[in-house]
């Protein structure tokens, strides 16, 4: 028996203007919190605690154990920050989701608001989102105005205000001290931990972030209960979760499925992979992850199974590769990231994402040598481990993978002295690549049309 | 060419603008949180990070220029030198590059006649690689003003342009009925709604490929004990064993007897739990 969809978080997301109150509230909407403004607020830490929900960013840090991190009440402020700033490569899942649901996160940001004493919440959301921007804005605005928000919410005497905070392009602001850096007005780069934000996060106050999936999954379990929540997903992956497929893929799109689903499963419902082609590589939580192939189709995609597979479940950003892709080109373009979203402030990444970009370019266009193997995964090693933050880590991961299950392919442009791929064949689209054109100049010009996008 | 010049930082504009940062300012615990939007703010005025904005920004926020300047300079979106009025933005990261965003950068450098970060000499497109924008269903993506143009083609990416340079107005897939300028960007960004947030659609077709084949098989998650919309304490319990059975009828590998006693002690902790909620 295979494992179904549950759609909890999707489940308005095709509903005529999905985005607004009015619709929000034909649904669930805000029912968990009125139910929320009744309990205890501890309590709720309790609930969320006990429904195993773990953090729902990439780390994986279970959600209500890092809300009962805050140290007891010293009458100043507490803060939640919600980390909006989904930029991980091929994570598109909190975007679509605010896009569609603001008023889900807007809920989740009450409740947890609630849960943890803080009385003003931010929401941080990438600044490349524009749409997003303003539907949240507005899901703000409407909230106010309903009494979900402000002073006294709902007779209860608790008071909430919450600032949607647009950030301005940098990656390494998903890092959550980076982001605190940044939502204070600095460059986003990392701080040093100890202290950790539950103690000294925004403005040194005791601070949450948490992720928006992670919020918008809250209230659910608040309406619904516990013991709900964990008949999903597994003992220690508790829970449902969005899977964004992308790639050579027949429906790519997102799928809300529970934990513990597998690649092959997903595959299924969404047409199998790209006609006439056979899965190559994937990653299961985004670029900082480990490549898995096609033997891991069965890997249960929980926290635990796909660690213990050698990866990271991530964000759930299942990229597929189909034969036609090159993993050399395909590494080397997120070397080509990582070094450009480094904030510098680290050695070992600033200059190791740098050399990393440099070797990785010259095997790609076939100019390596097999010695350049040993030193990419000797430049791995020094910076694996070694870095400030996460970022640095996540670098290495398709590389050092890539090169323990492709290495031939790598050899191969070596020995080949160019990339023996063609990148016409991986594209959705059929096209003649600049350098093949007998008269470029020809093709330029094309006549303005109207283009129903 | 009018976006290389701006109005100094005088009379009207000055005010306004003070209006503006008071308002930003005003949305924070401490007013230096206000700088990234106060600098969205000078490019929705001067269409790029201009010398007098700096100085604007690091006045209000009593802060030096350098320190403004630090800041500006770390963060892509803020602009070094006059923008064009739409930044044309291919994703280039790996999976839109490999999916046909490499070859949409391509043609539309070559068709424009300029390379990453640069602007056409009418001042109407900044093209540039875009790292991933968080819409990898729908690759290759193309953003126009930080609006989303999906599934794009070197011609569907060709005509926009061209449409965009010639003045007509232009609809994102996902995104407001027509793209706004950059200034116009940059002031949302400050966090000043333009109104448009009801425009567009709520998704786009991959954004609900999964929850629409839920409906088609009839799969949903476990109904959980609010079902009904009593909320009473019978009615709660008797949801809370059905949905338990639900779980156990579902294929989720869900050990029978976890290690540590988990079932037990987390058996204990649920019914705690239930009793507090209902």
């Amino acid at each position: 028996m295979s494992t179904t969809l549950s759609p909890v978080l999707s489940d308005q997301w095709d509903a005529e203007r999905s985005w607004t109150l009015a619709t929000y509230e034909q649904g669930r909407g805000y029912r968990a919190l009125r139910t929320a403004l009744g309990m205890a607020p501890a309590d709720v830490v309790t609930a969320v605690k006990d429904s195993g929900l773990r953090g729902r960013g990439g780390a994986g840090f279970p959600t209500g154990l890092k809300w009962s991190f805050l140290p007891q009440p010293d009458g100043g402020p507490r803060y939640l920050v919600v980390n909006a700033d989904e930029s991980e490569p091929g994570t598109c899942k909190d975007i679509p989701l605010m896009m569609a649901t603001p008023h889900l996160l807007v809920e989740g940001v009450a409740i947890t608001s609630f849960a943890i004493g803080c009385t003003h919440a931010f929401i941080y959301v990438r600044g490349e989102v524009l749409h997003v921007y303003r539907r949240l804005l507005r899901a703000v605005e409407e909230a106010y105005a309903a009494g979900h928000l402000g002073k006294n919410i709902h007779g209860s005497g608790f008071d909430l205000d919450v600032t949607v905070h647009a950030g301005a392009g940098a990656y390494i602001c998903g890092e959550e001290t980076a982001l605190l850096d940044s939502l204070e007005g600095r460059r986003g780069q990392p701080r040093l931990k100890p202290p950790f934000p539950a103690v000294a996060g925004l403005y040194a106050r005791p601070t949450v972030v948490n992720n928006v999936e992670s919020i918008a999954s809250v209230p659910s379990i608040i309406d619904r209960g516990v013991d709900w929540f964990r008949s999903m997903g597994t003992e220690k992956s508790a829970g449902f979760g969005i899977f964004s497929l992308s790639g050579h893929v027949e429906r790519p799109g997102q799928y809300e499925a529970p934990l513990g689903i597998t690649l092959r499963e997903l595959l299924d419902m969404a047409g199998g992979v790209r006609g006439g082609h056979e899965l190559k590589f994937w990653t299961p939580g985004g670029s900082s992850t480990p490549l898995f192939t096609a033997e891991h189709l069965d890997v249960p995609l929980d926290y635990e199974s796909v660690g213990a597979a050698g990866s990271m479940l991530g964000t759930r950003a299942l990229q597929i590769f189909d034969d036609s892709t090159c993993v050399v080109r395909a590494i080397t373009r997120w070397a080509e990231f990582y070094a450009h979203e480094s904030c510098g402030k680290c050695t070992p990444c600033r200059e190791g994402t740098y050399w990393l970009k440099q070797i990785l370019a010259r095997i790609e266009h076939g100019r390596g040598t097999m010695e350049d193997l040993d030193t990419l995964l000797d430049v791995c090693d020094n910076i694996l481990g070694r870095a400030f933050c996460a970022l640095g880590d996540g670098a290495t991961s398709t590389i050092t993978s890539g090169i323990a299950l492709f290495r031939e392919e790598f050899e191969a442009h070596i020995t080949g002295g160019a990339c023996p791929f063609d990148p016409v064949a991986s594209a959705k689209f059929d096209y003649t690549p600049r350098n093949r054109r007998a008269d470029v100049h020809a093709l330029s010009g094309v006549a303005a049309g109207t283009v129903g996008a | 060419m009018a976006t290389t010049a701006y109005e100094p930082y005088e009379g009207t504009k000055l005010e306004r603008l003070e209006r503006d940062a008071a308002q930003a300012m005003a949305r924070y615990p401490d007013t230096r949180s206000a700088l990234l939007p106060l600098l969205h703010l000078v490019q929705s005025e001067d269409g790029y990070v201009s010398p007098d904005g700096i100085a604007f920004c690091a006045r209000q926020l009593g802060l030096t220029t350098a320190e403004v300047s630090a800041v500006a300079t770390f963060y892509t979106q803020y602009k070094r030198h006059p923008n064009g009025e739409y930044t044309v933005g291919v994703c280039t990261n790996t999976l839109c590059a490999i999916m046909g965003g490499d070859a949409i950068f391509d043609e539309l450098s070559e068709h424009l006649g300029v390379g990453h970060d640069e602007t056409t000499e009418d001042g109407k497109i900044t093209l540039e690689r875009v790292e991933c924008n968080a819409a990898c269903d729908y690759a290759p993506v193309m953003m126009v003003n930080w609006e989303f143009f999906d599934n794009q083609t070197p011609d569907s990416a060709t005509q926009v342009v061209d449409r965009l340079r010639s003045g007509e107005p232009v609809a994102p897939t996902r995104g407001a009925s027509s793209v706004c300028s950059f200034k116009a960007m940059s002031r949302v960004l400050a966090g000043f709604p333009d109104g448009r947030a009801d425009e567009g659609v709520g998704a786009g077709e991959a954004t609900v490929v999964g929850r629409r084949l839920a409906r088609e098989k009839g799969w949903t998650a476990p109904a959980g004990p609010a079902s009904a919309e009593s909320t009473d304490t019978e009615a709660s319990s008797a949801g809370q064993a059905a949905g338990m059975t639900r779980g156990r009828d579902s294929s989720v590998d869900q050990p029978a007897a976890p290690p540590q006693g988990g079932t037990q002690g987390g058996d204990t902790g649920r019914g705690t739990d239930a009793s507090k909620e209902s």
